[in-house]
């Protein structure tokens, strides 16, 4: 039997489920092994002491009808959970303890799986490499001082590094493909409305969704449908009928319509990208899908679209943490006062940029030229995506525009870190599913990744193409456990 | 002078202003729970007793529409003449404030629920229509409280997140009295229709009055002043007469009136400045993203149509068509939903040979008196509509003369007691009995010859004296219209 942490989701349900190992077992060893990887400073909170315990209990009363039965599971620290602190990677959420669990993280539990931590993010999942965290840098696994990529940075750093089986992320704009393709794991966005976003931080009410990360497409499809519900809790909520994505999943496309997108070749997108791609279409013809030349005309204008909505949104999501009610505060001569120093010194340098520019673009005299203006370029590119799955069912493209940097090397450079987001905001603009599958290594030897984006609620259908090419590609990825000594 | 007596007008020197006020009046919707969140709405609670997650605005909480307050806000605007909109959208108003946990208030900006509409006054000179711009849905904020502790300001969310209904006039009132009576008229419609309680000591009808001035005869509008959140319509009528006359003056010394928010302070009788236009806050609305746009459908709509009551106006119309009510007297009775109930049962109860003239002056005259003296709402009334039906029936019918059913009412306010027991057991019943009364009659004409003579000699003013003597030899209880017809036969 393989490492019990290097196990995929798959293999330990089934070694629970035979009773091969405990879910205390289990637990125990990826704690274990999360202690030694310190290091990459995944994990802002454990709670290992706790999961010892529910593992324990677990066993003795084991459930093993449940989709998840006693598996341990670190999750993003965005998703609020009950009486474990959520920080959302804020100094201003430094002693917040909520009261309340997501709907996303609650439906995890219910399928019997068991809470090892809460991981290191961006600062309310604004960035793109885990650097503007108040709890500090996250370290890739696949290299020392590599980003893992953000804002699920600790999402993908623990996934890839094995200290967690499967992980849930959030992406707003790139947020768990972008670090899914830097790490060489698997990383959904679902449909807008598919996963409830009750209790989770809010980044972009209009553009958050939650999603899996996983080893592999099956263990994606396996929590995907787990996560995935209709929440009353949540107006923004789908009511639709989910598939059973872990039973339906098929490695049978044959005869899939793929569109690849030529606006997708930008200015300045390095060989091996190119390259990556070429190889992703091969692969997909090799499963037996057919190749369509597609175009998505407003595409160079969803990532100047993102960067108006997004802030604008957050601009106002993040006016709550005022220091009033919860969350740290600073002493003030007055209220005025308080709320500017409050501000000032728990929010990071990134996230005061993201206010500053939502609050702009939304002033009296500003408003139509800017929020106004995105919202329509908005639909533009919504209706880029309706056209064009017209003619086919699925779309492929990288999922990042390079591989993974060196902590630092974008960190003063905003605008250059924002074009990491490329190729994934235009599908968190038109509310799509989208999904990023590791395909290949850089001349570093860093990983790459491919994007399948599909139609609303297709999720189905970009996992059977994700799982087929999957097989094609046979990614491994190269971790040689450099942090632990 | 103005050839109308009531209207209101303001003089200096050579020239007349007339004042243009419009009206944001805030309504509380009557609904147990709040706009976007399930925690009770229920006055005078413990403060912080009625907050949820959503209503203090924790991470991650979301608003969800509660649907009894839109089919609230759609029956109101119904009540308004006006037009429903089936699509509208909840935007985030965005401002810094201790007592608004989100950072930014839920409301309606661009697509209100309720489009135009209008309301009519019944005043002295005549009916008035007045303009509705909108009605939208909000959230209320909680409240600060600064007189507690001397060095803090506590925070009482319980109103946070409480659904409020935003009914803009149009700029079409002319004066405080006609403020008064749209307000009023506007609390009659949403107490009808159950939509608002109208409460104005507990919060529940606020308004902001904008208010500016111009020569009589222009057509242009003058600079605009908002008075905010002013609570009682007394204090909108002092607060319009003393801001018009400042703004007059302003205008008569040559000087600008600035755009601007202004208080009435309620101890001084005045307004003051509170913020300049540039000081005004912006408030960065945008459409919530946290709810989709709200939809209704013509069924929808139909179906709160059709559970619309009878409104004051046509019931006014009816109250004059089918009881032959002067205008004046419908007026006063549809008023109020519950004034106009207690006439209904009290003009139901008295059956076929019913007399609803007596019934609209008992109403009005006595049960008005005594209710206002007892500082009562009809609601609360000591004698209920049934036993004030039957009291003006034995008026009618000749039991009790108008005089004795006083009396009678001063007995029944103790325990509504039924006044036909009250009539036995004193003993107050009419005497009717022509040949009793007669001997009566004679007894007096013969102890008075000498009146008698004067009175047959021409003396007319001498037949009061003989009513009266009748009057108080039967102990009050002589019929009135028996004595006046015996007394003419034989004198």
């Amino acid at each position: 039997m393989t490492d019990i942490p290097k196990q995929t989701l798959s293999e330990l349900i089934n070694n629970i489920k035979t009773k091969k190992i405990s879910s205390e077992e289990a637990t125990k060893a990826f704690i274990d092994r999360s202690e030694k990887s310190r290091k990459l400073n995944a994990y802002i909170t454990d709670s290992f002491d706790r999961a010892i315990k529910k593992a324990k209990q677990f066993d003795q009363n084991p459930n093993f009808d449940l989709k998840l039965p006693g598996i341990p599971i670190a999750v993003k620290d965005l998703f609020c959970t009950k009486d474990i602190k959520t920080t959302a990677g804020s100094k201003i959420l430094n002693n917040f303890i909520p009261t309340y669990e997501s709907t996303v993280t609650q439906n995890i539990w219910n399928e019997g799986a068991i809470l090892l931590g809460k991981l290191n993010c961006d600062e309310f999942a604004m960035g793109s490499s885990n650097e503007t965290s108040y709890f500090g840098n996250v370290q890739s696994p696949i290299d020392e001082n590599l980003v893992p990529g953000g804002s699920s940075g600790g999402s993908a750093s623990a996934l890839a590094a094995n200290l967690t089986p499967v992980t849930i992320g959030t992406d707003t704009g790139g947020s768990i493909r972008q670090p899914a393709s830097f790490t060489g794991t698997v990383g959904l966005k679902p449909t807008y409305g598919s996963c409830s976003r009750y209790g989770i931080v809010a980044f972009a009410s209009s553009l958050d969704q939650a999603g899996p990360m996983s080893q592999n497409v099956k263990d994606c499809a396996i929590l995907n449908e787990v996560i995935s519900s209709y929440d009353e809790k949540d107006s923004t909520s789908v009511d639709f009928k989910r598939g059973k994505y872990s039973v339906e999943l098929s490695k049978n496309i044959k005869g899939k319509k793929i569109g690849i997108p030529k606006e997708y070749r930008v200015d300045g997108m390095p060989k091996e990208i190119e390259e990556l791609w070429q190889k992703g279409i091969n692969f997909a013809k090799d499963c037996g899908a057919e190749i369509i030349d597609i175009s998505l005309p407003h595409t160079t204008y969803a990532l100047p679209t993102y960067y108006i909505v997004a802030p604008a949104e957050a601009s106002s999501n993040l006016a709550r943490y005022d220091g009033v009610k919860y969350g740290f505060r600073s002493k003030g001569d007055n209220l005025i006062d308080m709320y500017e120093k409050t501000r000032s010194e728990g929010f990071g340098s990134e996230v005061q940029r993201r206010i500053m520019i939502g609050t702009y673009v939304l002033s009296s005299g500003y408003y139509d030229a800017y929020y106004l203006k995105a919202q329509k370029v908005r639909n533009l590119i919504k209706n880029d995506f309706d056209e064009a799955y017209k003619k086919v069912d699925a779309i492929l493209t990288p999922s990042t525009p390079s591989s993974a940097f060196k902590i630092g090397e974008k960190k003063d450079d905003p605008v250059s870190m924002y074009l990491n987001d490329i190729f994934t905001v235009p599908v968190n603009l038109a509310g799509l599913p989208g999904i990023s599958i590791p395909a290949g290594h850089d001349k570093k030897g860093y990983p790459l990744g491919l994007q399948i984006i599909g139609k609303a609620f297709d999720e189905q259908n970009i996992l059977n193409i994700a799982y087929s090419m999957e097989e094609k590609i046979n990614f491994k990825n190269k971790i040689a456990d450099w942090w632990i000594k | 002078m103005s050839k109308n007596k009531s209207e209101y007008l303001i003089n200096r020197k050579d020239n007349q202003y007339e004042v243009v006020i419009g009206l944001e009046v805030h309504a509380q919707v009557t609904s147990d729970s709040k706009l976007f969140s399930t925690s009770s709405t229920k006055f005078g609670a413990e403060p912080n007793t009625q907050v949820s997650l959503v209503d203090a605005a924790f991470p991650g909480m979301l608003p969800v529409i509660n649907e009894f307050c839109v089919k609230q806000a759609i029956k109101t605007g119904i009540g308004l003449n006006a037009k429903i909109n089936k699509r509208s959208v909840f935007d985030r108003k965005n401002y810094f404030y201790a007592d608004l946990p989100q950072g930014y208030q839920i409301s309606q900006f661009k697509d209100p629920i309720v489009g135009e509409g209008k309301v009519i006054l019944d005043m002295p000179e005549g009916q008035k229509e007045v303009g509705i711009e909108r009605l939208h849905l909000e959230q209320d904020a909680g409240k600060s409280i600064h007189d507690i502790d001397p060095d803090n300001t506590l925070v009482d969310l319980n109103r946070s997140g409480v659904a409020l209904m935003e009914i803009v006039s149009k700029p079409d009132l002319r004066s405080p009295d006609e403020v008064s009576a749209y307000i009023k008229k506007l609390r009659s419609i949403m107490r009808y229709l159950g939509t608002c309680d109208g409460n104005m000591q507990e919060g529940s009808l606020r308004a902001d009055v904008n208010v500016s001035v111009r020569l009589k005869g222009s057509k242009d509008f003058g600079t605009r002043c908002e008075i905010k959140n002013v609570n009682s319509i007394k204090f909108m009528q002092s607060a319009i007469d003393y801001e018009a006359n400042r703004q007059v003056d302003l205008i008569e010394e040559g000087k600008i009136i600035d755009q601007e928010t202004r208080l009435f302070d309620t101890k001084k009788n005045e307004t003051r400045s509170m913020r300049s236009k540039e000081d005004a806050h912006d408030y960065r609305y945008f459409p919530d993203p946290d709810l989709l746009p709200l939809e209704v459908s013509d069924e929808f709509i139909e179906k709160l149509k059709s559970d619309i009551p009878e409104l004051p106006d046509d019931k006014k119309k009816r109250f004059i068509n089918e009881f032959k009510l002067s205008p004046y007297e419908a007026t006063i009775l549809v008023s109020d939903i519950e004034i106009a109930k207690y006439f209904e049962q009290v003009v139901a109860k008295m059956g076929k040979n019913r007399d609803i003239k007596l019934a609209v002056n008992w109403i009005t005259g006595e049960l008005f008196a005594l209710l206002n003296s007892k500082n009562l709402e009809i609601s609360q009334s000591p004698i209920s509509a049934k036993n004030l039906s039957i009291l003006i029936n034995l008026i009618k019918n000749g039991t009790i003369s108008g005089k004795i059913a006083k009396t009678v009412f001063e007995h029944m306010i103790d325990g509504d007691q039924d006044p036909q027991k009250i009539v036995q057991e004193k003993g107050l019943k009419q005497q009717s009995d022509p040949k009793a009364l007669e001997a009566l009659i004679d007894k007096i004409i013969n102890d008075n010859r000498e009146k008698a003579i004067e009175y047959k000699n021409g003396k007319e003013k001498l037949f009061g004296f003989f009513v009266g003597q009748a009057m108080k030899a039967s102990g009050g209880k002589a019929n009135p219209q028996l004595i006046n017809e015996i007394l003419k036969k034989k004198l």
